[in-house]
């Protein structure tokens, strides 16, 4: 789980804090999204969730910050590997770079964690099989199109099995479908295994349909927090700069056309939209 | 000037078929999307229309030119290239010289050169970052960077590579909004991305492709209805589209207004 207190963070050149008095709590088992503009701090919060926040990137960090029982700004970056995996926005950012395949750089993080090499080389297979890679584990990561590597980057973060899963927009080079796939198994990883799922998003559309609980940052500061139907079909969204899914602006058309009640629940998914509609 | 690919085929020198008889015609002022799934070779298709990339068989053409018998250099002229990850091609050390770096290079005179990126910069809503260093800037922003470097150019063939990527809907409305200025100037627009809701709002023509192929090239309204065909290669209909097929109407709506005046006429 993680749980902030009263968290204001600055870059070190930042004029403006980053985050301010950020408080928190997100359970076991639970899928959380942050959503929010460019800039409101949606990046920030993912690393400091990993503890690159202080630990990397320094800077002013106050308040608490507890993942899966440790105190990340007390703890050392190995002791926060092994428990909180980050993938960052950037395959390019990722990828070790000192590998020379695929089936190594995904073997990485394994090897650091003294994982023996049959079950590593097992649980290799499967995560590439997994992110759809495994007919590509001995090409180059260099070699691979922009989102096989963000694929190649969500594999090496999910075969460390994390407790904690932070993703600072992992699909943003995945086709749909491979959005969809990602998306899929990152519910499944909170549902069965009970992993903790954080992810930063601009794809509204999968938010509604795969998170549970949605945030809304907005220069630095949580404004809003709840389920997708109530936050993603808000009034309010458009003012934090997000644009509400083609559903709810469809929705919210007909309405203003006297084609659908106006008091009609707006909806946020598909399944929602055929459901106003119909 | 029209932009001909004959059944070109291209083979890594590693040994991977990236392309299999690929043929197109892309004619002045028209807006292309290429999608489809990741690998499929949208990026090595488009790295052919600028000469990054010769073909090992068939042939480019752009106007008059093949792209074997000119440079890139030369290339650069005719087809601007924005990369999908701005840092394999931000050069300079502040947002003015790098978007000035481009229209210099293809011999612009120095007012040229000072106008063109002015208004190129103030279209991606960057004028006041000017002297700031591209790398102090967010990674949204330095996509919007490398986008003016490509309008300062002033080509008359545009492509951009998931230009939307990472933007928030502000960065998105605004490369929408250039989008159709291009569109506006009669300018080829040519542009591979996974967002189909953007693809729906601005392009009229649309490439599907699939394992090195052309799978399906058509009118919007067409391709972007074929669930099916679009599945093969992990593409979905966009949400208007998947929203009107679920309702059982007949209509293919691009926009909101098009799929309201299909309810309105039940």
């Amino acid at each position: 789980m993680i749980r902030l207190s009263d968290v204001t963070y600055s870059y070190p050149r930042g004029t403006a804090p980053a985050l301010s008095d950020l408080s928190l709590e997100i359970p076991a088992g639970q899928f959380c999204a942050v959503i929010g503009a460019n800039g409101a701090g949606k990046t920030t919060l993912c690393a400091t969730l990993a503890g690159f926040v202080p630990h990397f990137y320094r800077g002013d960090l106050s308040g608490d910050v507890t993942v899966a029982g440790i105190n990340l700004p007390l703890s050392s970056p190995a002791e926060i590997a092994g428990t909180v995996g980050l993938v960052f926005s950037n395959p390019f950012n990722q990828i070790t770079g000192a590998r020379f395949s695929v089936r190594e750089e995904v073997a990485f993080g394994l090897e650091n964690m003294a994982v023996p090499v049959a079950e590593m080389e097992s649980r290799i297979e499967e995560i590439l099989r997994f992110v759809g890679l495994e007919g590509l584990a001995d090409r180059s990561p260099f070699a691979l199109s922009g989102g096989q590597q963000q694929r190649l980057a969500i594999a090496s973060v999910l075969v460390m099995r994390p407790k904690v899963i932070v993703l600072d927009e992992p699909t943003s080079q995945l086709d749909p479908v491979g959005s969809r796939e990602v998306f899929t198994v990152l519910r499944d990883l909170a549902a069965a295994d009970d992993a903790t799922v954080f992810l930063a998003e601009q794809k509204l559309e999968w938010v509604a349909a795969f998170a549970d609980r949605v945030i809304v940052l907005h220069q630095g500061r949580l404004v809003a927090d709840g389920l997708p139907a109530e936050i993603l079909a808000s009034p309010d969204l458009e003012r934090y700069g997000l644009e509400p899914t083609r559903y709810t602006q469809a929705a919210r058309a007909a309405q203003a056309a006297g084609l659908r009640h106006a008091d009609a629940p707006l909806p946020v998914t598909l399944e929602q939209a055929v459901e106003f509609f119909s | 000037m029209n932009l001909i690919i004959d059944d070109v085929s291209f083979t890594y020198p590693a040994g991977a078929e990236a392309l299999r008889g690929i043929s197109l015609h892309i004619s002045e002022g028209e807006a292309v999307a290429i999608v489809g799934e990741n690998g499929a070779g949208k990026t090595t298709l488009v790295k052919h229309f600028n000469g990054l990339l010769k073909p090992t068989r068939g042939r480019v053409t752009v106007g008059d030119w093949d792209t074997r018998t000119q440079s890139v250099a030369r290339m650069a002229a005719r087809v601007g290239y924005v990369f999908q990850n701005p840092d394999d091609q931000i050069v300079e050390r502040t947002v003015a010289d790098e978007v000035a770096f481009g229209p210099r290079r293809l011999g612009q005179s120095e007012a040229d050169v000072a106008a063109n990126s002015a208004a190129a910069l103030a279209m991606v809503e960057l004028s006041e970052e000017a002297q700031t260093h591209p790398y102090d800037l967010s990674a949204p922003q330095r996509k919007l960077v490398t986008l003016a470097s490509v309008l300062a150019m002033r080509t008359p063939i545009v492509i951009f590579d998931e230009p939307t990527m990472g933007q928030d809907a502000r960065g998105v409305a605004l490369i929408g909004a250039i989008i159709e200025e291009l569109k506006r100037e009669k300018r080829t627009v040519i542009i591979i991305t996974h967002d189909i809701d953007f693809c729906a709002a601005h392009f009229e023509r649309v490439v599907a492709m699939a394992d090195g192929r052309v799978l399906i090239d058509g009118p919007a309204a067409d391709v972007l209805t074929r669930a099916d065909l679009l599945a093969t290669t992990n593409v979905e209909p966009p949400q208007l589209i998947r929203l009107a097929q679920a309702l059982g109407l007949s209509a293919a709506p691009l926009t909101i207004d098009g799929l309201i005046a299909n309810l309105q006429g039940q």
